[in-house]
């Protein structure tokens, strides 16, 4: 039982909630530009990145790091939005889709040169996890993801419920097209979705790099399960976005658990392809996901 | 003299690979050109069609599946027809998907057939990948040996690119110029455009196993992560535009122009610079490259050789 | 001066026209209807007014001022409101969100004005923390309309504001657009139900096939003969038959 809870469902409760930290953000970029940001990955790498290097400069605890992180991701989201994905506005779905396609690659690129591709750490050194209750292991680090994490989505839920800017975009997600005809300014609600995206993503890919390390792949390898989990909560519901991410990186961790007998129930090699196989299963069964979102 | 010759043997290999290249792409273009289907899962069908030719015509070893020292055509064939198969059980699947997530599922359909291809190494020999592959016309003297193969990939380039531009102009090719124009009304017409698609999926699919199936037997080798599968994605979807998208004679001079590019800066950049600068040359290249797709996008979606329409009257607002 | 004015307007979404020199306008106080027959344009005329059309020729005027190619969100924020037929709330968001976005270009505070919209609406006020999706259709379109109105709008236009409603609800849409003119706003309205759509409207327009084919006053059309055969005999709108139990509802 304490194996399972230790080795699996701690492990899969962290990894959910940095699944859904990134989840969200694609889950807006797709609800309201209506398109699937494949740089989304590379946000996360970029704010990882960022954080490293404040923290070498600064010698700072990467959560103290963390809100600037965001900013200067959130800023070249920005960016790159003004220059590569606003051409395209009016144009077919498919070539902003493209153009991100190629954005992935260019930030990767960036990143492989500003950093190089060794492996690096932001929390040097092992930290020895607390023994609970004289079997529950929790270590300091996955506390302050978990609590982290939870602290981001209930800000972003007050964002969103309260704030004129959130039920804008709330509105502009459910119809863009009605939102123009209410009169709301849809490109400061358009900058707005890049900067909470942006900032998430950059927040997931710091919690990553705290919990392993940093590395020029790491935003690509979570691409996959962060759109699933997007996709398995209903696309422009940020809040099926949380759920999602949750369930997934549970699902992944609890996948190579010894259900039945003696070895993992999936060879822990096919861990990435969870998500993908519950994707495509959400996507054949009901592609509007759990909580009814769009479908297009 | 021996530069020359040194010249040529690389020219020959430019074109032996760039030849490759174009039938990724006549096979893209048969999906997204023709069809608008978003497949960013190349890598995975190249790497099928890649590992069964391989595994059918090496001699039996202890570390992976093989020994039925097929020839090579068997393997080609086979190639196409697995990479076909997988094809149509994904297209099943996953046609209806609107453009994007189709992207979505097939990047996650190349990364499965990826972690497969690496997790059963009975199969497969894992990361260490699939070596002593035969090679066409290995036996002959230089440079008859690299010219030979060179000449069996163009010329397969070449008879697809008559077969495509058949397929083209004949109905079948008509109803998927339709469907793409204007789905509801081929549909009221009463198309079952799903299984338009799918045909459009499956051929595409096959063309790039046997792409794979080709490079295999080139390289004499062939492992999961043979060429950093994304990136090689992207340059083949890059190929396709620049070289114009829907255009058959644009997919094959895109691939040959792209990779002529792409190796001329390669051989470039780690001949002229030090060893840590011609690593880091490579992230500059892909992001250069990324940058002209870009541009290509924003100011000249056609590409250099812009579809040619079957019938003339229709509008330009389509995919590239 | 009108208010509002379509001058020969031409145009369509993509290559096609479906617009042929569509002029009429309306002016301070009235109600001005659009009837016709179904695929006439109707609705493409006013959505021109937003500028979600490709026109060839033609112009929009607002106050005698050209906003023909000016963006949605311009001409929205200059008083010209618009009720779509469909889509025409954000069903994710509560009743009072919905008002609330209506109300984003305001600087000022909206809520007095909310509350008006809560008078005029009863139902809405006890459902305002409710999600609009979960709403009845005629409740929908209470929300949607009173959305519209947030802005205290120069001019209202409303496309087809009973379809699929009930008969009840039909008349207890047409009082409100009463109401509302009442107050001091012009409305232009675009309506299948032509006859009840005509017994509360100043002026109307035919349209048909893209064309402007007859304008009169309410009154006027009623009683032409033409009109009667287009709509109110044939019955094929349901809104013929409908007719009997149109004049119970106070229209």
């Amino acid at each position: 039982m304490m194996d399972f809870i230790n080795f699996h469902l701690m492990p899969g409760v962290i990894l959910g909630s940095i699944y859904a930290l990134g989840a969200i953000g694609i889950s807006l970029t797709f609800g309201i530009l209506r398109f699937a940001n494949f740089a989304h990955g590379e946000t996360m790498t970029l704010g990882a990145y960022f954080a490293f290097t404040l923290v070498q400069l600064t010698g700072w605890h990467p959560l103290a790091v963390l809100p600037f992180a965001m900013i200067l991701t959130a800023a070249v989201a920005l960016g790159v939005d003004r220059v590569f994905y606003k051409p395209f506005r009016a144009a077919p779905a498919i070539m902003v889709v493209i153009a991100s396609f190629g954005m992935m690659l260019m930030i990767r690129s960036v990143i492989q040169f500003s950093w190089g591709v060794q492996l690096k750490s932001l929390v040097p050194g092992i930290q020895r996890p607390y023994i609970l209750f004289d079997a529950l292991r929790i270590s300091p680090k996955h506390m302050l993801i978990v609590g982290s994490a939870l602290g981001l989505m209930l800000a972003v839920h007050l964002l969103l419920s309260r704030t004129k800017i959130g039920k804008a975009m709330r509105a502009m997600s459910d119809s863009p097209e009605l939102a123009r005809l209410t009169g709301i300014d849809t490109e400061m609600v358009i900058r707005a979705t890049w900067v909470l995206g942006a900032g998430l993503a950059a927040a997931a890919g710091v919690f990553l790099a705290i919990d392993t390390h940093v590395e020029t792949m790491m935003g690509f390898k979570l691409l996959l399960p962060v759109f699933a989990a997007a996709i398995l909560g209903g696309i422009g519901r940020p809040y099926g976005a949380m759920a999602g991410g949750l369930i997934i990186g549970i699902a992944e961790e609890l996948s190579s658990y010894a259900w039945l007998g003696d070895g993992p129930l999936l060879a822990p090699g096919y861990k990435a392809g969870v998500a993908f196989a519950l994707m495509i299963a959400m996507l054949i069964w009901r592609p509007s996901g759990l909580f009814r979102g769009k479908v297009f | 003299m021996d530069q020359a010759y040194g010249i040529f043997l690389y020219v020959v290999s430019l074109l032996t690979m760039g030849g490759i290249y174009a039938i990724l792409a006549l096979g893209l273009n048969i999906q997204f050109g023709f069809t608008g289907l978003f497949n960013a899962g190349i890598a995975g069908f190249f790497a099928v069609g890649a590992y069964v030719s391989a595994i059918l015509t090496t001699a039996p070893s202890a570390r992976h599946l093989g020994g039925y020292e097929l020839p090579v055509v068997f393997g080609l064939v086979a190639a196409m027809v697995v990479s076909g198969a997988i094809g149509w059980l994904v297209g099943r699947i996953c046609i209806r998907l609107r453009a994007d997530y189709l992207a979505i599922a097939t990047i996650g359909i190349a990364e499965t057939l990826r972690l497969i291809l690496k997790n059963e190494t009975w199969a497969t020999n894992g990361a260490r990948g699939v070596s002593e592959v035969p090679k066409p016309f290995e036996h002959l003297p230089e440079p008859w040996n690299q010219v030979g193969l060179m000449l069996l990939v163009l010329s397969i380039v070449a008879v697809l690119y008559f077969l495509l531009e058949r397929a083209r102009t004949a109905p079948w090719g008509r109803v998927m110029s339709a469907i793409r124009e204007n789905e509801p009304a081929a549909r009221a017409a009463g198309k079952n455009v799903e299984q338009f698609r799918i045909q459009a999926f499956v051929t595409g699919c096959a063309v790039m196993g046997l792409a794979g199936g080709l490079t295999a037997h080139y390289l004499k080798f062939i492992d999961p992560n043979a060429a950093e599968p994304l990136t090689a994605t992207f340059l083949v979807f890059v190929m396709l535009i620049i070289g114009g998208s829907g255009n058959n004679k644009g997919a094959i001079l895109g691939a040959i122009l792209m990779w002529t590019v792409w190796s001329a800066t390669e051989i470039a950049t780690s001949r002229l610079l030090p060893d840590e600068w011609a690593i880091r040359s490579a992230y500059v290249r892909v992001f250069l490259i990324g940058l002209v797709l870009q541009i290509v996008l924003q100011r000249f979606p056609g590409g250099i050789l812009p579809e040619r329409r079957l019938s003339a009257a229709k509008g330009d607002k389509s995919s590239p | 001066m009108a208010v509002l004015e379509l001058e020969n307007i031409t145009g369509g979404y993509g290559e096609t026209e479906i617009l042929h020199g569509v002029s009429l306008k309306v002016e301070a106080g009235e109600v001005v209807v659009i009837i016709g027959p179904n695929g006439a344009g109707k609705s493409t005329a006013m959505k021109a007014v937003f500028g979600l059309l490709r026109l060839s020729s033609g112009r929009v005027l607002l106050d005698g001022a050209d906003i023909t190619s000016m963006a949605t969100e311009q001409v929205v924020r200059h008083g010209v409101c618009y009720v779509p037929q469909t889509a025409n709330i954000f069903p994710s968001l509560t009743v009072e969100e919905n008002l609330e976005m209506g109300a984003y270009v305001r600087k000022d505070d909206y809520r007095p004005r909310m509350n008006e919209i809560y008078d005029l609406f009863p139902p809405l006020a006890e459902k305002r923390r409710q999600s609009a999706g979960t709403l009845s259709g005629g409740q929908r379109q209470m929300v949607a309309m009173g959305k519209a109105l947030m802005l205290d709008p120069k001019i209202l236009l409303v496309d087809e504001p009973t379809a699929g409603l009930s008969p009840k609800f039909r008349g207890e849409i047409f009082k409100v657009v009463q109401d509302i003119n009442g107050a001091g706003v012009p409305i232009l309205m675009v309506e299948q139900n032509a006859k009840q759509a005509l017994s509360i409207a100043n002026r109307g327009y035919v349209l048909v096939d893209g064309r402007n084919r007859i304008d009169d006053s309410g009154p006027g059309l009623l009683a032409n003969r033409e009109v009667a055969e287009m709509f109110l005999g044939g019955g094929t709108n349901g809104n013929g038959t409908g007719s009997g139990a149109g004049g119970t509802n106070g229209t």
